[in-house]
């Protein structure tokens, strides 16, 4: 195979691998913290009997069931695909990125699996209690998993612990790999990033309702709790991403000067840039509206602070600056819209018009995709911003691709491609049948169908809901 | 004993387990055409619909095991595989979310059919061509060669074996989790498949036994043979009973008699001890090889450390895994009801 094939095919491998991983996440991101909702919502209803969070949890079950599928069948891809197309890649981490992820498929994995088959069908199969902590076992499960993915990327972008052995990577202490200098940022602004997410697909359903005026109680109290969610998650999650920031700083300072672009090798007294169009031909950004010392401040807390830019280190080693540059902006620009709703949801309602000031209804239900694309956003600023390494300062990524040939990766591309277009578009319209259809209402949670061997919760709530019946109707 | 073979094991173990449980959620799916009711292809679905994705994070286990201890082997098997793995994954993406999707939609609700049947079968023929090509030693410049090199009458020939043995599979589980119609067929089904995946284990072993001479030493080149000959006579006695007790089902259905319950249930773990036979049969032919006469365990394996970090996780976790997916099944034993109310 001659050179230009061979980087052909390379570029390809790499193609699908962005492709793929970018598809894998959407699903995740929503699923994770739409678990722990779900669970808390089971939780509050079992403590406080108040339909309305059956209502919420029944209703929310139906995408989550449908999220969670996609993401399992997208996220098999992944775990082969490290041998198929970056095959040189896992021969040298194997010792390292092989055991983390062995763990997250025993502790997270089968965990997830084996109590979603519970959660899903077992309504009427186990007791309420035991439902309740089959919903839990699967929220704790993506919480376990999301914590071994984050420490292997992490890995890759700050490696801490190992030791270089005939050219492969060994381990020298597990402590140091897993809680590499990066990773306890990484994991903290992920699972933020997850429970804003779901609370944002939550409050964009819930007003949405709203201002079709449908299921008034149920979207109610789905707007509500999901501003006060807001309210706590999206201020604590800029304060979270700005430590990361700060890390970032510290331990991958070209990612840095990318996501804030930076040109001199070094600068003090550095403009935040709001807006500009980094060129990395001539190495200068054109069209800056720029907030001068901002950057400094932030990151050194000193307004004369110096930074480190990409003039430091070759062209080369540089990743592609503005797709860095606007991911990151779009992640922030989201961010900042996401603290201005919570804010904005607490003074409406502290006036009390919060159900019915229609620009923020539609505000909140436009946000519903806000959180995924934030989530996007940030991961091409981690993956993107550590090019041309794919472990940061040590494995380049052109180096570690499995030589196929070119045409081969081009069919599996294809594939994908088709394969994920079609599947995203049939994800979407079924999550939108299932909010038009709307919450299950009380009554029919009433009847629900009892089974053969209907142990616990559809009868226990079938007869609590009668004997309420019987008492109002007596009073 | 010496850790690397613990993980070699391992790696089996993971692997039968997948090809166990997996093996009757894709038979349903192979099953599929043969089934023509929507009432009927509700029920054979519903019928898995809990544990697919349970039985799927087998195949997971299975390929971070390799990649853990055996990195080398990882990454020379999946590369040199390519395309009979994107294959198997499309196939499994197709397969999975019908699972999802089928139940609620109506005008594309054939499609979805389609793709649960399609995608089932994709995987399990995937499977079964890469155990041909594995077997048969992959040609050591396969990655930069064309992908048809994979493709070979043998390599043909497993994959159609492994799609038969799968569908026998889910016969069994459908003979022990449904009545009626769909039961009758399933044990009529199954019949006709025992015979199918007998002839083709024959003819496996077989050829593995004759294409080497290493092999052919290790079955017959002295006494061990005597300790080698209840795996192929087990296996016959299984296939034998499997057939008989598949027969009465049917004949008591002719009958209009009650199925006694040995009957229905024993057919399941008669189909899976076939399973566990052959892939003793096959473990003894090629161990100890990750890619026979290429590279072995000892070969493939990681350092030390890394097999010392896992050792904990996997002895505590794997029993765990194994004790709440049992309980689990346990939960939703007996008949799959159509009634039955889903999430």
């Amino acid at each position: 195979m001659d050179i230009d094939s061979a980087q052909l095919s390379a570029i390809l491998s790499r193609i699908q691998f962005a492709f793929t991983v970018s598809f894998h996440i959407i699903f995740p991101s929503i699923t994770i913290g739409l678990a722990t909702l779900i669970a808390v919502w089971e939780g509050l209803w079992l403590k406080t009997r108040n339909p309305v969070y059956l209502q919420l949890a029944k209703f929310w079950i139906k995408p989550f069931a449908i999220t969670f599928g996609m993401g399992v069948v997208s996220g098999i891809v992944l775990s082969y695909e490290f041998g198929t197309n970056f095959s040189k890649f896992s021969e040298l981490t194997g010792a390292v990125l092989g055991p983390l992820m062995a763990y997250e498929v025993l502790t997270a994995f089968f965990l997830e699996a084996g109590f979603l088959g519970v959660m899903l069908f077992g309504w009427q199969r186990v007791s309420e209690r035991m439902h309740f902590f089959a919903s839990c076992t699967v929220a704790v499960g993506t919480w376990i998993s999301a914590f071994w993915i984050i420490a292997a990327n992490s890995w890759m972008q700050t490696p801490a612990g190992h030791k270089i052995v005939n050219g492969r990577f060994e381990v020298e202490s597990w402590f140091a790999v897993i809680f590499n200098p990066s990773m306890p940022y990484r994991l903290s602004h992920m699972l933020l990033a997850t429970m804003l997410t779901a609370t944002f697909v939550v409050m964009a359903t819930s007003a949405w309702y709203l201002l079709k005026q449908q299921h008034q109680t149920f979207a109610r109290k789905g707007l509500s709790m999901t501003l006060w969610l807001a309210l706590v998650l999206a201020p604590l999650q800029a304060l979270v991403g700005d430590f990361h920031g700060l890390n970032v700083k510290e331990h991958q300072p070209v990612k840095l000067a990318a996501m804030e672009g930076i040109w001199p090798a070094r600068e003090a007294n550095v403009p935040y840039l709001l807006f500009a169009i980094p060129d990395p031909e001539q190495e200068k950004n054109h069209f800056e509206v720029k907030i001068p010392g901002l950057a400094s401040l932030l990151l050194t807390h000193d307004w004369q602070g110096e930074l480190q830019g990409l003039q430091s280190v070759p062209k080369a080693d540089r990743p592609n600056v503005p797709l860095v540059f606007f991911s990151f902006r779009l992640m922030v620009g989201l961010g900042l819209l996401m603290i201005f709703i919570a804010v904005a949801g607490l003074w409406l309602r502290k006036r009390g018009t919060l159900y019915q000031s229609r620009w923020f209804l539609r505000l909140c239900s436009v946000m519903a995709p806000s959180g995924v694309i934030a989530v996007l956003a940030g991961w091409y600023v981690v993956e993107v911003g550590r090019q041309p390494w794919l472990v940061q300062g040590l494995v380049r990524t052109m180096d570690v691709v499995s030589p196929l040939p070119a045409e081969r990766v081009t069919l599996s591309l294809s594939l994908f491609v088709l394969t994920y277009s079609l599947l995203f578009g049939v994800y979407l319209y079924f999550f939108r049948k299932l909010i038009k259809k709307g919450p299950p209402e009380l009554a029919d949670l009433q009847q629900l169908k009892v089974g053969v061997k209907a142990s616990g919760y559809a009868v226990a709530f079938t007869k609590n809901l009668a004997d309420e019946t019987q008492h109002k109707g007596a009073h | 004993m010496d850790i690397s073979l613990f993980y070699f094991l391992l790696l089996g173990f993971a692997i039968l387990m997948y090809v166990l449980l997996d093996g009757f959620d894709l038979g349903i799916g192979i099953l599929y055409p043969w089934f023509n009711s929507d009432a009927e292809h509700d029920h054979l679905m519903r019928s898995i619909s809990h544990v697919w994705d349970g039985n799927e994070t087998w195949l997971v286990f299975g390929g971070v095991i390799l990649f853990g201890a055996f990195p080398t082997a990882y990454a020379q098997l999946l590369s040199t595989l390519y395309l009979p793995i994107m294959l198997m994954l499309i196939g499994l993406i197709f397969r999975g979310v019908a699972f999802e999707y089928r139940f609620k939609s109506h005008s594309s609700k054939i499609w979805w059919s389609r793709a649960f049947a399609i995608g089932s079968t994709l995987a399990a023929f995937c499977q079964g061509l890469m155990l041909g090509a594995v077997v048969q030693g992959v040609p050591s410049d396969a990655i930069q060669g064309s992908s048809l090199q994979l493709v070979t009458p043998f390599s043909l020939f497993t994959a159609v074996a492994v799609v038969a043995g799968y569908a026998l599979l889910g016969c069994a589980y459908l003979v022990m989790k449904s009545r009626g119609d769909i039961q009758h067929k399933a044990a009529q089904r199954g019949r006709v498949l025992v015979w199918v995946v007998m002839l083709a284990m024959a003819l496996v072993s077989l050829f593995t036994v004759l294409s080497d001479d290493l092999i052919w030493q290790r079955w017959f080149g002295g006494w061990q043979t005597l300790w080698l000959l209840p795996l192929p006579l087990l296996a016959l006695a299984a296939a034998r009973l499997l057939y008989r007790d598949l027969g009465r089902v049917r004949k008591s259905h002719h009958n209009k008699e009650q199925v006694t319950e040995k009957h229905e249930d024993r057919p399941f773990w008669l189909a899976v001890s076939l399973f566990v036979l052959a892939f003793a049969g096959l473990l003894v032919s090629l161990f100890p090889y990750l890619l026979p006469r290429q590279l072995s365990y000892q070969q493939a394996v990681a350092p030390e450390h890394s097999l010392w970090f896992m050792l904990p996780g996997v002895l505590i976790f794997v029993p765990l895994i194994l004790a709440y997916t049992l309980w689990g099944y346990r939960i939703f034993a007996g008949k799959v009801e159509d009634f039955e109310e889903g999430y």
